[in-house]
């Protein structure tokens, strides 16, 4: 049998798949949700220095590497789209580009709400905070300009080459803490090892699962929107419309 | 248009990258010295906003020295950034851009001058006045020069990516806000390192690390981005 790489490639095929995955996902992103939630809020011990606090680190760390994550994932689409001028990988950018977004407000909101019993302060500038504060920009302009322009296609083609130049401000983010002496601490979690007790390891690693699942549920419902809106006028959607 | 046409067919025939250049550098100066009351309403800009700080903030020798290499680096991002849409919004809109497009001259060549004409009318004017504007702030001889090092090496990256992002935006809807959304949060970084050299030296440090950063960021600014606005006018050929 020969494979067919592009078959998912043609919006109507990939959007009857994504119809199929997208409850998929999220239904694993609630059991691992659920899960990460019991193991870090009942499971996991107190810190000893932070006390309860430190449980924020759950939705916060998790939702850090997703900004991160999906930002890079976002540019690989916008370059494929470029490259290979097709209409679904840059489809797929527009519809990461929000949920990104969402990740990057959120672990900025988080963070603040543990910086201030841990620091003091709501809001330092500190070169992690900063650059984290610069990559919601870019999120915002990102979707600005791919909603810029009368014809889709030419935001589509904008946007993902914006979304190539800010790749830069990613290993700006992740190195900040190791280049710069600043408040934000180092992570714990490296590829070669930890630093942290193992249940909050875990529980950080089912909320990071859990996130990603959600990333991919959201993000494929919202292409399935930006397909029928992109093709309204073919035949597959009014016939889709009229059953 | 024709004029145009005539001069880019007789720039060279074949076309390298540095007649390109050449070629795209004297016309955009050329145009900028037609008007110079454009220059010089962005110097003037500049001038007026940096001094507008210590009316507003108060006037304490401490305080402006040491917000004075911030303040003036801001004011030289703001400046850069209003003169943008100037480098390629009136060539799109006439026509120039597309004609220069389908020459077959090195588009990254001329790309390249037209930046290179836009640093030369606003950031190298800046670079040359900021140790005027840093006397009223009342900062010391070595961080003057600091301060003078970080422009001259920063404003060629403000002016390298301003042009992508507003090469990215020509057409859009939003003008002017979209630009600043696009292109302020890129320039950050250009700020952060800029201004930290001159205070680097102010407080009894050395600037170089500050310095050689950017130097390092100007390399790959100049080799990495007029590829990139050369896609990006490209995109808006379509």
């Amino acid at each position: 049998m020969k494979l067919n790489w592009f078959y998912f490639a043609s919006p109507s095929t990939f959007y009857r798949l994504a119809g199929r995955m997208a409850p998929v996902f999220f239904a694993l992103a609630a059991l691992l949700g659920a899960a990460g939630l019991y193991v870090g809020l009942v499971v996991a011990p107190t810190d000893a220095q932070q006390g309860e606090v430190y449980r924020i680190i759950f939705i916060h760390v998790p939702a850090s590497w997703m900004s991160m994550f999906i930002y890079f994932v976002m540019a690989c689409y916008g370059g494929v789209s470029l490259t290979f001028n097709t209409r679904l990988a840059a489809m797929m950018a527009r519809a990461l580009a929000p949920t990104g977004a969402m990740f990057t407000f959120v672990a900025l909101w988080t963070g603040s709400f543990w910086g201030r019993p841990t620091w003091g302060t709501y809001w330092v500038w500190d070169a992690r905070i900063t650059s984290e504060l610069v990559l919601l920009f870019l999120y915002f302009g990102f979707i600005a300009l791919a909603n810029a322009f009368e014809d889709p296609r030419r935001g589509d083609r904008a946007a993902a080459l914006l979304a190539l130049i800010g790749l830069v401000n990613l290993p700006i983010i992740y190195f900040s803490v190791l280049w710069w002496n600043t408040l934000h601490q180092g992570s714990s979690v490296k590829f070669t090892g930890t630093t942290m007790q193992v249940q909050m390891l875990w529980g950080m690693l089912l909320m990071a699962l859990s996130f990603w699942m959600y990333s991919l549920g959201a993000s494929l419902t919202r292409v399935r929107a930006i397909i029928l809106e992109r093709e309204r006028r073919t035949h597959w959607v009014r016939e889709l419309a009229t059953t | 248009m024709n004029v145009l046409a005539e001069r880019l067919a007789a720039a060279e025939p074949g076309g390298s990258f540095a007649a390109a250049f050449a070629w795209a550098f004297s016309r955009d100066v050329r145009l900028t010295m037609r008007h110079p009351g454009e220059t010089l309403l962005v110097v003037a800009f500049f001038v007026l906003v940096a001094s507008l700080f210590p009316l507003g903030v108060g006037a304490e020798p401490q305080l402006l020295q040491r917000i004075g290499p911030g303040v003036i680096w801001v004011c030289a991002l703001l400046a850069a950034f209003l003169s943008l849409p100037a480098m390629f919004a009136s060539d799109y809109a006439d026509g120039s851009l597309e004609q220069m497009t389908l020459s077959p001259h090195p588009m990254a060549g001329w790309a390249s001058g037209k930046i290179a004409a836009h640093w030369f009318s606003t950031g190298l004017p800046l670079t040359v006045l900021s140790p005027l504007l840093g006397l009223q702030y009342g900062l010391e001889g070595g961080t003057l020069l600091a301060l003078a090092a970080a422009l001259a090496l920063g404003t060629p990256v403000l002016s390298l990516l301003g042009a992508a992002c507003t090469a990215l935006a020509l057409g859009a809807r939003g003008g002017g806000m979209l630009l600043a959304l696009l292109a302020l949060p890129l320039f950050v970084p250009v700020l952060v390192f800029g201004a930290g050299a001159a205070e680097a030296q102010a407080s009894g440090l050395s600037a170089a690390p500050h310095l050689s950063i950017l130097g390092a960021g100007l390399i790959v600014a100049a080799m990495g981005l007029p590829p990139a606005v050369c896609a990006a006018v490209r995109i808006a050929m379509d």
